[in-house]
């Protein structure tokens, strides 16, 4: 009885009762992709052994993990900034790949030293992710085009327009750009060493430091308010004197701003040149997960990045030391999406008993 | 089903606090869990048993993106792996395995996992993995790997590359001597150097038997995108091509699936594979008319019992008709006995040197040139 008491008593607020769903959802996905493991003849627990021992078994593996983590989570900053808005940002990919391309073409044609080159870089990639995220923001403001349709369509666009911009300007063999100038590096040697030789890179830092300003500007600042106003309810915003046109042009460039910055960190770090891509990276649709499990604040998106990023990165190890294809995450995510987007009906049953009635919105 | 399962258990328990409940389906889980890696281990024990077996080496591989049952590159390459490991007893798993990579950022640390559980020779399939060969071996010099049609320039690389263009070239032939509209039609993947080959081997052959014969070209831009190369094919076809040869992954199943609904209506459309001997992708219309196979298997084959005898050396190493690294599928029903004697014929003037197949555009031109005169 205790312990319902003190859900029943967590569940004032919105917001833990969405970590437990979140915690809850990532139980069950565990013991349901554990099942799958299990049915599929391999065992469970040498399935997480591995696991854990892809993510902290080794410097450099914890390295990878967070290397993985990096743009996942600027990804899902991307998703949750516009829905916050209520808009729904599925061109994460496509901006992504936009701010990659331009991270590495500045990275690649300018001579700079490193303290100017990196953020030049970084800032550039951001102002292309902001006017290819501003489109859909445009034309969801001045003629109610659906931002959905707009963005998975502007998805292709960058995805084919970014392979040709290679293949004309930046074309090195093997299909991919030209490398970016040791300046524009966010490799640095001391975090290289640390992590005994991963591709962990300064990236990340600037993720969490991302995090807390998008935290501060959606709670603390009238801006972020008039964003959200928007977002509960265009009309009552509209009310209220707010400009909801400007605020959904803004949301969406700035959304689309956090994806390129994520392109960025591939550019500059993961790989140091771009590949000509024949499909979508799948970081900007992960994107959509990571801010669903976190439940559109920061701190989740953080956590959940980390979680997706590390078992992505440990899925070749799983498979390597026992055999369990790696295919198995991208299960064991859509699971544990799964029991958060089924989270409300099936936790609010439980909990009704202990609170007698409805406990949130 | 596993949640239905864990739904049906709240239900059952009914009294008791939250608590209870999610302690008793914790112990469910845990006794689970614990059970079926009781009764993993116990089989390992059976596997561990009959090792006293001679020291062999291991040999490790991994994909690009396309995966392992590409029907082409990986596949091949893999078939060639379990060859050489069925030749010398070695067991799936423990002496040789594969990793595919999902994305291209999984390239390293699949080669990691490798080198960490230091097998003695990692095969990296396909030029895309270039820059993750370099970056890898460069960072563990006591490994040795082999990069399958890119060169690496390290001392303990070894590059294998083909002479696509000669066995573009003898399809060239076989798409000249079959073609009755005196038009064919060449696909390729993403524009490059590689591609090149493949073009430029393709149409020596075809102007070698027939000068005024019409090639057309085209790039898919993809090697993973079907529903392009139907569209492509179509075009040819419609330009009034009949015979393709599609160089271009698994844009060539796209390819394949449009000869064969212009098969079923009657038209007399063919199709030249590659890589593998793609025969069977043809059926039951049968569109394949011959496919030029790369050896892929043969090469890994090579290449690992040199490694076995510790004959591997850095640098590369070209396979070209003379080798076995490139040729014609071994399906020959579609081609007619005269076709097969002119293969031969060429077959031979390229192994002792007679012809040199050009590999660029330019060196193209300079062949039709002498050609004509």
């Amino acid at each position: 009885m205790k312990f319902g008491k003190i859900i029943a008593g967590l569940t004032v607020k919105w917001q833990s009762m969405q970590i437990l769903i979140s915690i809850l959802a990532i139980l069950f996905g565990f013991i349901c992709s554990g099942l799958i493991i299990w049915l599929s003849g391999h065992s469970p627990l040498e399935g997480i052994l591995a696991l854990w021992v892809g993510i902290f078994g080794s410097p450099q593996a914890f390295g990878e993990a967070l290397r993985m983590a990096t743009p996942l989570i600027f990804a899902g900053l991307s998703v949750s900034f516009a829905y916050k808005t209520g808009l729904f940002n599925i061109g994460v990919e496509g901006q992504l790949l936009v701010g990659w391309l331009v991270s590495v073409w500045i990275g690649y044609a300018v001579q700079l030293p490193s303290i100017f080159h990196i953020p030049f870089a970084i800032f550039t990639a951001w102002l292309a992710g902001m006017a290819w995220g501003a489109v859909p923001g445009f034309l969801k403001a001045f003629y109610g085009v659906n931002e959905v349709i707009v963005t998975i369509m502007m998805n292709y666009i960058a995805l084919y327009v970014t392979g040709d911009f290679i293949r004309r300007f930046l074309f090195a063999d093997g299909e991919k750009s030209h490398a970016i100038r040791p300046s524009a590096s966010l490799h640095f040697s001391w975090l290289t060493e640390w992590t005994n030789g991963s591709r962990f890179h300064i990236g990340f830092f600037l993720a969490i430091f991302c995090c807390v300003l998008v935290w501060f500007l959606m709670q603390k600042t009238t801006f972020g308010y008039t964003l959200r106003a928007s977002g509960y309810n265009r009309y009552a915003a509209l009310y209220a004197g707010m400009s909801v046109k400007r605020n959904i042009i803004l949301s969406m460039a700035i959304a689309g701003g956090l994806a390129g910055v994520g392109g960025a960190m591939e550019g500059l770090g993961t790989f140091g040149f771009m590949p000509i891509q024949s499909a979508f990276s799948g970081i900007g649709f992960n994107g959509i997960a990571v801010a669903l499990l976190g439940g559109g604040e920061p701190i989740g998106i953080f956590l959940s990045a980390c979680l997706f990023g590390s078992l992505q990165s440990a899925a070749p190890t799983m498979n390597f030391q026992t055999g369990i294809p790696s295919e198995l995450i991208t299960v064991m995510i859509a699971l544990i999406i799964f029991f958060v987007a089924a989270g409300p009906m099936i936790y609010t049953k439980i909990l009704k008993k202990y609170k007698g009635g409805r406990f949130f919105r | 089903m596993g949640l239905f399962y864990l739904l049906s258990v709240f239900k059952k328990i009914k009294g008791g606090s939250i608590l209870k409940k999610l302690g008793i389906l914790w112990i469910c889980a845990v006794v689970l869990l614990f059970f079926t890696a009781c009764s993993q281990a116990n089989s390992d024990e059976n596997v561990h048993q009959d090792k006293e077996e001679k020291r062999t080496i291991k040999i490790g591989m991994i994909t690009d993106t396309g995966g392992i049952d590409d029907k082409s590159f990986n596949q091949s390459a893999w078939e060639g792996i379990q060859a050489f490991a069925k030749a010398n007893g070695l067991t799936e798993g423990k002496d040789y395995k594969y990793l595919q990579s999902s994305s291209e950022a999984e390239y390293e640390t699949n080669l990691n996992q490798f080198v960490q559980a230091n097998f003695d020779l990692t095969f990296a399939v396909g030029y895309k993995l270039k820059p993750a060969v370099e970056k890898i071996a460069a960072a563990n010099p006591k490994s040795n790997f082999a990069i399958i049609d890119e060169k690496v320039d390290l001392p303990n690389v070894t590059s294998a590359t083909f002479k696509d263009e000669e066995g573009a070239f003898l399809v060239g032939i076989v798409a000249a001597m079959t073609s009755e509209t005196n038009t064919v039609g060449f696909i390729g993947g993403e524009k490059s150097a590689l591609m090149q080959r493949f073009e430029s081997g393709f149409e020596a052959g075809v102007k070698s038997i027939n000068p005024k014969a019409k090639v057309l070209v085209q790039y898919a831009n993809s090697f993973s995108d079907a529903a392009k190369g139907s569209a492509i094919a179509s075009a040819m076809y419609g330009q009034n091509a009949d015979v393709i040869y599609v160089a271009a992954g698994g844009t060539g199943n796209g390819v394949f699936t449009e000869a064969k609904n212009r098969k079923a209506k009657g038209e007399n459309v063919w199709v030249i594979g590659s890589d593998r001997d793609q025969y069977k992708e043809g059926l039951p219309e049968n569109v394949t008319l011959t496919s030029m196979v790369k050896g892929i298997h043969t090469v890994c084959e090579q290449l690992a019992v040199l490694a076995q005898n510790g004959d591997l050396k850095a640098g590369t190493m070209e396979f070209g008709l003379k080798e076995g690294g490139v040729g014609i599928s071994d399906t020959t029903e579609n081609i007619g006995e005269d076709t097969l004697g002119q293969i031969n014929d060429y077959e031979q003037k390229i192994i002792t040197g007679e012809i040199i197949v050009p590999k660029t555009r330019q060196d193209l031109d300079v062949f039709l040139a002498n050609l004509k005169s």
